[in-house]
């Protein structure tokens, strides 16, 4: 709805949405990183950190939220949508929350919109960082890796809230007023996680029995450009540019004024500041397209040249003579047209509209993950036990686990202890092949010079020679030959009775 | 003017109060800090960039956010481990309260001193529970984690409200509304 808004006004509002909601964008999928984030303050305004919050630009997720966006912005009956949702190892995936930035018709038009609208989204993007974390997805996000990942998907359009389940609940994280519309942050959450404790996803079996919603083809909306989208990690994508960072160099509103609010602010400069590089701690697996990728240093993708130091100094030289009775913005032009987005990046697998989900976390493949070996290079993984890994998947026969090594010859183990060394060696006859023989210390004990040390002593003892009476000779003895012996057997025993009695009444 | 008044409740083992507290107490500040404010010629003014980190706590399954400034969380952790220890060493009922209230200064011509008007007072009323097994200290944790949860929500909710929040301050006149002593972030007098 237009009102009597003036046309810098409205440039403005416009753009305060637009970043508005590519800081949403950025908070929200941070915040499903799976680490904690931490950026610093700047008493120094740089002129970039819009609302006067350090919140970092991923490129990747700035270009995918552009993507989505396709240039419009929030509107009535179109809303910006950050899905989250969880994927397992066994490919199961469930829709966590929706996270929808949407604008309804309630409008302030008395609202000043380069001061008090400004200031409310930045209050909004804080509470926006505070109930990002306290969202049941949250526990998930930080406890991702080995059994599941957490993905997310922007869309624009109708929310879709059916894959959420039944009974999900719904936070409203804030509304702005302005004079073309209310701006409501909310986020719709699947409660029966609740239920599911995190403990369920650490280390249990096949989670399958407990995720209601597992579609690959997920409906699609014929209203909204939905363009789902395989990442690359950065190492795959070295040479690509995201011209997006070169936008996100648009100014941003850093000066104000103190007379009066129907004054206008002074706009300074921006500069695309990524001078903190984000470092998550995770791999990059190269052979899973679809895998979440956590972007490493920020080096590795090309960053955007900060603006040239004259402009900053004209557009400085605009802001001094900019005066409360001036109602003339003194707008700093930006280094590049927000419409001009040529994505130089042609890679396979990026527009692909049929692959599955965007993705953003990377995933480190645990040690006892069934996968086949050309999905999986365990040597460019940092997993545990790697060298336990089986190496042929299909030599089942000589698995140790479903065909144990037969048992050593009875011989004294102790007599073969005294001629071991140490604590290798000892008990070698056992190792099956596969098995990659690793000194063996055992806890508490110290590697000291005594020959028989507790490794050395627990190893021999590990197979002991059978007892003789348990073992099985049929040859030796016959079942008639028992039964003939047992008379004898019974007057003996009869003639102790009076010892057998005695014994019982001291039991008792 | 009216004081806007706000009461959280939290039901807390010994060993969490501290971390509860901050929780609460960082959330709020979260919204209710600025950036410096760097004033320039003719009444103009721009605001420096407040940072956020995530903090786990320890005894309790929950993470909060607060604003990267180590003084602002020095002072926070300061007054919170006296409440602790006053709370502590109360004995009894295990029931104690802490109150966060936003200030305007307003001048006074001599020989009155300046006069504090409170525009927004957040307490926290806290009871120390005593458990006696494992058991329930780990139940504990995640049952105080999701109340913390809600209680961060209403903190939110509140803020969101946009009610009264005293004006944007001319250089001469920010110290009576905001608290200028830290380096970094710049929260409103409390």
């Amino acid at each position: 709805m237009e009102t009597d808004l003036n046309s810098q006004d409205r440039k403005d509002l416009d753009k305060f949405i637009k970043f508005f909601a590519l800081k949403t964008v950025q908070v929200i999928v941070q915040a499903r990183l799976g680490e904690k984030i931490c950026t610093r303050s700047s008493s120094s305004p740089t002129g970039s950190d819009w609302f006067n919050l350090a919140i970092k630009d991923i490129p990747e997720v700035t270009h995918e939220a552009k993507k989505a966006l396709a240039g419009q912005l929030p509107a009535v009956g179109r809303s910006m949508c950050v899905e989250i949702s969880l994927k397992t190892s066994e490919g199961d995936s469930m829709e966590l929350e929706i996270w929808c930035l949407e604008m309804n018709e309630k409008c302030d038009k008395e609202i000043k919109v380069s001061y008090t609208v400004y200031n409310r989204l930045s209050l909004l993007l804080k509470s926006l960082l505070a109930i990002t974390r306290v969202t049941p997805a949250y526990r998930l996000s930080r406890k991702q890796g080995h059994e599941y990942v957490i993905l997310y998907r922007i869309y624009f359009g109708e929310v879709q809230l059916s894959g959420l389940g039944e009974g999900f609940q719904t936070v409203r994280v804030g509304t702005v007023g302005t004079p073309v519309g209310t701006i409501t942050l909310s986020c719709a959450y699947r409660i029966n996680l609740a239920f599911m404790s995190t403990r369920q996803f650490e280390r249990t079996p096949p989670i399958m029995g407990i995720i209601i919603d597992h579609f690959v083809d997920r409906p699609y909306p014929s209203s909204s450009p939905m363009h789902p989208c395989n990442y690359r990690t950065a190492g795959e994508d070295t040479g690509v540019i995201y011209p997006s960072v070169e936008d996100s160099q648009e100014v941003c509103t850093t000066s104000f004024s103190t007379s009066p609010p129907s004054q206008p602010a002074a706009l300074g400069v921006g500069s695309a500041d990524l001078a903190y590089p984000v470092v998550f701690a995770a791999g990059l697996n190269a052979t899973h397209p679809h895998q979440l990728m956590v972007p490493g240093k920020e080096g590795g993708v090309p960053l955007a040249p900060n603006q040239p130091v004259h402009g900053t100094q004209a557009d400085q030289e605009r802001l001094a003579t900019c005066t409360p009775s001036d109602r003339t913005h003194c707008a700093a032009t930006p280094s590049s047209s927000e419409d001009t987005e040529t994505v130089s990046n042609s890679s396979e697998g990026r527009a692909s509209p049929h692959d599955v989900l965007e993705t953003i976390f990377v995933r480190k493949v645990g040690a006892f993950v069934n996968k086949p070996i050309n999905q999986v290079t365990l040597t460019s993984l940092d997993i545990p036990f790697a060298m336990f890994a089986p190496k042929n998947l299909e030599l089942e026969d000589t698995d140790p686990m479903v065909n144990p090594p037969d048992s050593p010859e009875t011989e004294s183990p102790l007599q073969g202890s005294l001629h071991s060394d140490g604590s290798s060696g000892g008990s070698s006859g056992n190792t099956h092949d596969d098995f990659v023989m690793i000194d063996f210390k055992p806890a508490f004990s110290k590697d000291d010079i005594l020959p028989m040390d507790l490794g050395t002593f627990y190893r021999e003892f590990q197979n002991p020679p059978q007892l003789s009476s348990l073992s099985i000779d049929i040859g030796a003895q016959s079942m008639a030959e028992d039964l003939d012996s047992l008379p004898e057997k019974l007057a003996v025993h009869e003639k102790n009775v009076r010892e057998f009695d005695a014994f019982v009444e001291t039991l008792q | 003017m009216n004081c806007r008044s706000e009461v959280l409740e939290v039901s807390v083992e010994g060993r969490q109060v501290e971390e509860a507290m901050l929780a609460v107490l960082h959330t709020v500040l979260l919204h209710r800090s600025t950036g410096k404010f760097h004033y320039k010629k003719e009444g103009t003014y721009s605001i420096g960039t407040v940072g956020t980190q995530d903090v786990d706590c320890d005894f309790i399954d929950f993470t909060y956010v607060r604003v990267s400034s180590e003084e602002l969380d020095r002072a926070l952790r300061k007054v919170v481990g006296e409440f602790k220890d006053a709370l502590r060493n109360s004995g009894g009922d295990g029931l104690g309260q802490m109150s966060l209230e936003f200030y305007q200064k307003k001048k006074s011509r001599w020989p009155f001193s300046d006069e504090c008007i409170p525009w927004e007072v957040w307490t926290v009323k806290v009871h120390v529970v005593a458990l006696a097994t494992e058991q329930e200290r780990q139940i504990c944790r995640e049952k105080v984690g999701e109340k913390l949860c809600e209680k961060i929500i209403n903190i939110v909710e509140v803020m969101n409200r946009h009610e009264y929040l005293p004006k944007m301050p001319t250089q001469s006149e920010v110290d009576n509304v905001f608290d200028t002593g830290l380096r970094d972030v710049q929260p409103y007098l409390y």
